[in-house]
């Protein structure tokens, strides 16, 4: 024991040595990380920054961080050339409808695949995963033409009908149902429930986490959706924000100050969803591969 | 096993399967048939469809736009891929020192990836803008006279390619560090008590074991990137002269603008053979090596 004692103490300049490198390793990752976490950051400080300046101020160099004078006039003006707040109004409603379908028809959907037992289930199953492989602008041109003569082009229906069911979704849930425990339901079955009252009173509340993953990460795809609004609907009562915002841009093409502010109001919806359910947002953009 | 009040089970099996399989037969499956056979039409949408073969495929093969479209997007993920990859490697590892505060910056670094893109786009129009940007004005500080990023024809796809990679940096990092917080630590520390330095361990331990992470991350990036759009058609809509004219700007363009449905179908569908080729190839190496929790 005092043996031991001694070599360490002994040992004590090797200690110190390995310290020093752990201090100087440390002060490097934390120092690279936290420029990394500013390149990051800054773009979204400075977009909000320039939300609230003025017109003349943006084009006197040096740029400032610091708006002088606050200009707080943006957001109204660039309200009442552009119905933002309808756009705004129109991808919430586009994305609280689509996740809210999207969960329901993925869930019940899965519970399908994981718990009931049909002729051709596997066969349905696997042309669920094939749909996951077709891009969006393979079947974006046929959709168009069939939204067409359902005389649905320029209309929410046309937003909101493709994204009623997901082969996401369904795969997701159905991999959460399979690593569910099924004493539950064998017992619930016993007592003579049925398979719509195990569904709901016991495989949804256990899958609670896959479903929040499911539903954040719907919401936030259809949030940040641009290339199906944007050719589906032109007048601007229908737009979602990234249209709508794409379209200010081909007006104001140099406004920074009121484009700012209509990409502020764009932002922050989807920072709220984030800051709350961070976990989830990860979890559903990493297992789905599909960027926001 | 009959379901409750007189649910017969196929009754069962049709209640729960058709709310999902019905929207996706009509549209997304359905579409997905119908692609191939718009593409072996003329049709401008006013008048009645014209067949004519493949004609649509013989005219794609000569067609300049399309061939500077397609080395246009490999230039793009040619510059994207290693910067997003070099990037998000080097951020997971710093990440996964396991040092008090770091899931702050995870926020952070992630917090593009959650952003729409034409917000993105945006923002790097107005960073990059060649007279009032603020990095212009940075580079100016340092005695560079900056270029004039995305209405300059050579300038114009390093700008997509930078605010891209700006964008994805976060994606890349998540999957690398759940790849790295995988490996377990006992192979870390046998490899110390054997005197392995930090760059040994790194080659012989993290970078073998991240390979299935690397790989997933690889042809992810690689599938999603070869469509890009959304980036390019706010920053610079194909231009400047069509410097930054990718596939799928091509085929939204042919189709909405110019009224060739059918041509625009033949290169969605040309396109796609080319991805599903690529997805089959992950697909089968996927299996082996990347399990879902």
């Amino acid at each position: 024991m005092v043996e031991l004692v001694r070599a360490n103490s002994l040992a004590g300049t090797g200690t110190r040595k390995v310290r020093w490198g752990r201090l100087v390793s440390r002060t490097v990752i934390y120092a690279a990380l936290t420029a990394g976490g500013l390149a990051m950051i800054f773009p979204f400080l400075w977009m909000l920054s320039t939300s609230f300046q003025s017109a003349g101020a943006l084009l006197v160099p040096p740029p400032q961080l610091i708006p002088s004078p606050i200009e707080l006039g943006n957001y109204a003006e660039i309200a009442s050339a552009f119905p933002l707040w309808r756009f705004l109004a129109n991808s919430l409603g586009v994305a609280a409808v689509a996740t809210v379908l999207q969960v329901a028809t993925s869930a019940m959907a899965g519970y399908a695949f994981a718990r009931l037992r049909f002729r051709g289930r596997d066969a349905l199953f696997l042309l669920y995963i094939a749909t996951l492989m077709v891009p969006l602008q393979v079947t974006i041109l046929p959709l168009f033409v069939e939204m067409k003569y359902l005389g649905l082009v320029d209309s929410y229906g046309a937003l909101v009908l493709p994204a009623i069911a997901s082969a996401f979704g369904t795969f997701l849930l159905r991999q959460a149902f399979l690593g569910l425990p099924r004493e539950l339901e064998e017992a619930a079955f016993m007592d003579g429930a049925g398979h719509l009252t195990v569904f709901r009173r016991i495989v949804l509340p256990l899958a609670m986490p896959a479903i929040a993953t499911l539903a954040v990460f719907s919401f936030v795809a259809s949030w940040n959706s641009f290339l199906w609004p944007l050719i589906i609907v032109n007048s601007p009562d229908l737009m979602t924000l990234p249209v709508g915002l794409s379209n200010l841009q081909g007006r104001y093409a140099t406004a920074w100050n009121l484009l700012m502010a209509g990409s502020t109001v764009a932002v922050v919806p989807i920072l709220i969803v984030y800051v709350i359910g961070q976990k989830y947002v990860i979890r559903g953009v990493t297992l789905s591969g599909l960027k926001g | 096993m009959v379901g409750q009040r007189g649910w017969s089970y196929r009754g069962v099996v049709v209640l729960f399967l058709a709310p999902s399989l019905i929207p996706l037969l009509l549209f997304t499956v359905g579409p997905m048939v119908a692609a191939a056979g718009l593409s072996l039409v003329r049709w401008n949408l006013l008048k009645p469809p014209e067949f004519i073969g493949l004609d649509n495929y013989v005219r794609l093969v000569g067609d300049a736009n399309f061939r500077a479209a397609v080395i246009n997007t490999i230039a793009y993920v040619a510059g994207y891929l290693p910067l997003v990859f070099v990037g998000g490697m080097l951020i997971a590892l710093a990440l996964n020192e396991r040092l008090r505060g770091l899931a702050i910056f995870r926020t952070a670094y992630f917090l593009p990836v959650v952003t729409s893109w034409v917000v993105v786009a945006l923002m790097w129009r107005w960073l990059l803008d060649p007279g009032a940007g603020v990095v212009n004005h940075v580079l100016g500080l340092v005695g560079i006279d900056g270029p004039g990023w995305y209405n300059d024809p050579v300038w114009a796809m390093p700008s997509v390619i930078i605010a891209s990679a700006w964008k994805d940096l976060g994606f890349v990092m998540v999957i690398l560090l759940a790849g790295l917080q995988s490996i377990p630590d006992e192979y870390y520390e046998a490899a110390s008590v054997d005197g392995a330095g930090r760059w040994t361990r790194f080659r012989h331990i993290t970078l073998p074991l991240l390979t299935p992470s690397l790989f997933f991350v690889l042809v992810i990036s690689l599938i999603n990137n070869l469509q890009v759009f959304d980036q390019v058609w706010v920053m610079t809509r194909g231009g400047p002269a069509g410097a930054t004219s990718v596939v799928v700007e091509q085929i939204v363009t042919n189709a909405f603008s110019y009224g060739q449905m059918g041509y625009a179908a033949a290169m969605s569908w040309l396109f796609f053979v080319v991805l599903l080729g690529i997805t089959m190839v992950q697909f089968r190496l996927q299996r082996r090596w990347v399990t879902y929790g």
